[in-house]
């Protein structure tokens, strides 16, 4: 190992390996003193992600604030008024690579009153972490993150048990912790659940395995974020193409050229496959898949890309394109679970703007169902209200058809934005039933 | 059973394509800020993939301090001709003889500051209501926060506490008249991500990101190009190295490293065992701890 300006060596740095990497996007979600920002600081570091500038900066604001240690949090903490006052009000997203997956970390506070980063930092995660302190076990915080991560259908769930080292290590302690957490957790819909004991201070289990926890058998937790089987997490059976724009290049080369971009949010997608263009309900094929090096054999989600038809449909922004045969729901009255995030609380007969795929409309809020109470997941059906950060079921009228999907069946199609007309603020995320 | 899985750099060029698709059917005149650095290069590249066959539906904005590398302007006007795309500049001189900004003194004087100014200006005078930027999260902490969708006042500024939420892929770009957005396609990329993107689609960049010899002098730990805009003191020694880029910005603030990086492989290499942010190197972050977000809440980019 060579040093010099800075920069040195490390052997065997293969660029075409990296060309093949996954993507992972995890979410933590935590509060204050339960260890998340130490936990992602070791990750981060014991991944060689901190650079020595970085590292300079937070030993040397340490240093100012007159603390002892190194204060990793200041890694994770970016704007002025979280660093002065200690506590992370946003989402943040932060990023580090192995040699397998790459990974995009959305660190969202734990507090209750931040449940909305907890949504926005959960609706484009491939798992979770939920950190549970060994000496408290499971509380109301753990059900939240928990309801939240079912809610959103982040397919995989990773339930980090963390300060092992201040339970003497125990097995005990772990197991009553799993027993605890799968008994409350049968209420959910989560789907793929696991649990590692670590301690993120000291590093046990986080990178490497624990020599204080041989009882533990199972993967650290940055295996467990490396081998996590994450190829069925899109839906890759319902043909779905919601229409972005029309590509028209009125161009002598591509004189006729009629193309529809969008993201493939379903299926797999191949010429001659047989389709239906959705208001109109006309049928066509797929006459060819194209990028900028030419025809694609196969697209699925989430890839970008251009298909033409082979009929002339007048078709635009907003519409969509299915596979004959497998037509998602259809309607104007929605029923989903939202979460509200605006301080002015729903109003129930009140007029909305709506956007669901590449489709804006409008809405009015036909009824409150019920308000969940997210620390014990009780359905409160006298509540007609929601307010900041509340969840709950609501039932909706827009103003045009949707085409869509359940979205536990396909985040993509089932999922909607509330704006409130007067602020254009996004103040609703809704998952349709 | 055959996989169906993307590439990090697929997804991550896939989630770009999008957002860019997003930005030319919601605003009524969006554009693309190229600044001829790295980033805002792969954003040409990503729209001209984007709306294929068709031309870029926006124009590309170069806001000039006018302490280029010439090596920047030339690698802009190559580009400009190749894609076919429109060119609109707007000279940090003229805001400067408009007296609406204030050339800095004293010896470390640069323009970068003033680039704000003349940002806002050009934004005004073309009407623009979204400005794309090649700015990425892992640059700076207070671009960890940022949103794909970034929503300004009037006056161009960015609010950090009142940021709209975004989820999904659903980006909510509604706003009243005369305010505007600055879209970030590019934010889940990291350096190196960019870096591997170069290689895989064999895109041209300019000579400065390669290993060359420049006279070069050492400030404040930083080694900078001995242009026509940077005042030599007498303590100072100029000397010929070898050296490349890590960013390309304003001549008088932006840093070379030693290197002898020659080709897109041993630059991928370098990145990958470097131990120092590519800001490390930008004297504009290093004035204080939050200049970034200052910065930025002023309507820099």
């Amino acid at each position: 190992m060579s040093s010099q300006n800075g920069i040195q060596e490390v052997e065997e740095f293969d660029s075409k390996g990296y060309l093949d990497m996954e993507l992972l996007r995890f979410t933590t979600a935590g509060s204050v003193d339960d260890g998340k920002s130490t936990l992602i600081g070791r990750l981060l570091y014991d991944s060689k992600s901190i650079f020595e500038d970085q590292m300079e900066a937070i030993e040397e604001s340490s240093k100012r604030r007159g603390e002892e240690k190194v204060n990793l949090a200041l890694l994770t903490d970016g704007l002025k008024a979280e660093r002065e006052q200690g506590i992370t009000i946003d989402v943040a997203y932060r990023y580090f690579a192995t040699p397998r997956r790459k990974f995009i970390i959305a660190d969202t506070p734990g507090h209750i009153q931040y449940t909305r980063n907890m949504v926005t930092g959960a609706s484009t995660a491939n798992l979770a972490i939920i950190l549970v302190d060994a000496r408290n076990g499971i509380v109301e915080q753990t059900h939240r993150h928990t309801f939240i991560a079912s809610l959103l259908q982040i397919p995989h769930v990773v339930v980090c048990i963390n300060k092992m080292d201040l339970v003497d290590y125990k097995e005990e302690v772990y197991e009553r912790i799993v027993d605890q957490f799968t008994d409350f957790s049968a209420k959910l819909d989560t789907k793929d659940v696991r649990f590692i004991p670590i301690s993120a201070l000291n590093g046990d289990n986080v990178v490497d395995r624990s020599p204080n926890m041989p009882w533990f058998d199972g993967p650290t937790l940055l295996y467990t974020l490396e081998h996590v089987h994450i190829g069925s997490d899109y839906n890759h059976i319902d043909a779905r193409f919601p229409v972005q724009t029309v590509v028209r290049p009125q161009s002598d080369e591509f004189h006729d050229f009629r193309g529809y971009a969008g993201r493939i949010a379903g299926g797999i997608w191949k010429k001659g496959d047989r389709v239906v263009h959705l208001p109109s309900g006309f049928a066509t094929k797929v006459a060819s898949i194209v990028d900028i090096n030419g025809e694609i054999e196969e697209a699925f989600a989430p890839m970008s890309v251009t298909l033409t038809l082979e009929d002339d449909i007048d078709i635009s922004r907003g519409d969509m394109i299915v596979r004959e045969n497998n037509m998602p729901e259809e309607g104007q009255d929605i029923e989903l679970m939202v979460c509200w995030m605006s301080e002015t609380p729903i109003q129930i007969g009140g007029k909305y703007s709506v956007q669901h795929t590449t489709r804006e409309t409008r809405c009015v809020v036909k009824d409150v169902r019920y308000k969940v109470d997210i620390n014990n997941l009780h359905k409160l059906e006298d509540q007609k209200s929601l307010g900041l950060n509340d969840i709950g079921r609501i039932s909706i009228r827009t103003t045009n058809r949707l085409f869509y999907d359940n979205y536990r069946r396909n985040r993509f199609t089932g999922s909607l934005i509330i704006i409130d007309e007067a602020t254009n603020n996004t103040v609703g995320a809704g998952m349709i039933i | 059973m055959v996989s169906y899985n993307l590439s990090h750099i697929r997804e991550l060029e896939s989630e770009s394509i999008f957002v860019m698709r997003e930005v030319a059917a919601k605003f009524q005149k969006p554009a693309l800020l190229f600044s001829g650095g790295k980033d805002s290069i792969i954003m040409v590249h990503l729209a001209r993939k984007a709306f294929w066959p068709a031309r870029i539906p926006f124009p590309l904005v170069h806001v000039d301090t006018g302490h280029n590398f010439p090596e920047t302007i030339e690698y802009r006007d190559w580009l400009v001709g190749d894609t076919k795309a429109e060119l609109i500049i707007g000279l940090v001189q003229d805001s400067i003889d408009r007296g609406t900004a204030i050339e800095e003194k004293g010896q470390n004087a640069s323009r970068n500051a003033l680039q704000t100014v003349t940002l806002l200006e050009t934004l005004e005078k073309y009407k623009f209501d979204a400005a794309m930027g090649g700015a990425r999260r892992d640059e700076e902490k207070a671009r960890a926060k940022e949103r794909f969708f970034s929503h300004r006042d009037e006056f161009g500024q960015w609010d950090p506490k009142n940021q709209r939420p975004e989820l999904w892929n659903l980006f909510n770009a509604r706003h009243q008249f005369g305010e505007h957005f600055r879209v970030f396609p590019i934010s889940n990329w990291t350096e190196m991500d960019v870096w591997q993107y170069i290689l895989l689609e064999n895109i041209p960049i300019p000579s400065l990101y390669f290993a060359h010899q420049r006279e070069v002098l050492e400030r404040d730990g930083m080694l900078l190009a001995k242009t026509p805009y940077i005042t030599v003191r007498e303590t100072e020694k100029v000397y010929t190295d070898t050296v490349r880029f890590r960013t390309i910005g304003d001549a008088t603030c932006t840093g070379a490293i030693e290197s002898s990086a020659s080709t897109l492989e041993d630059i991928i290499q370098e990145v990958a065992s470097t131990r120092i942010t590519e800001r490390g190197g930008r004297a504009d972050d290093k004035r204080s701890e939050t200049s970034m977000e200052d910065r930025k809440k002023q309507g820099y980019f």
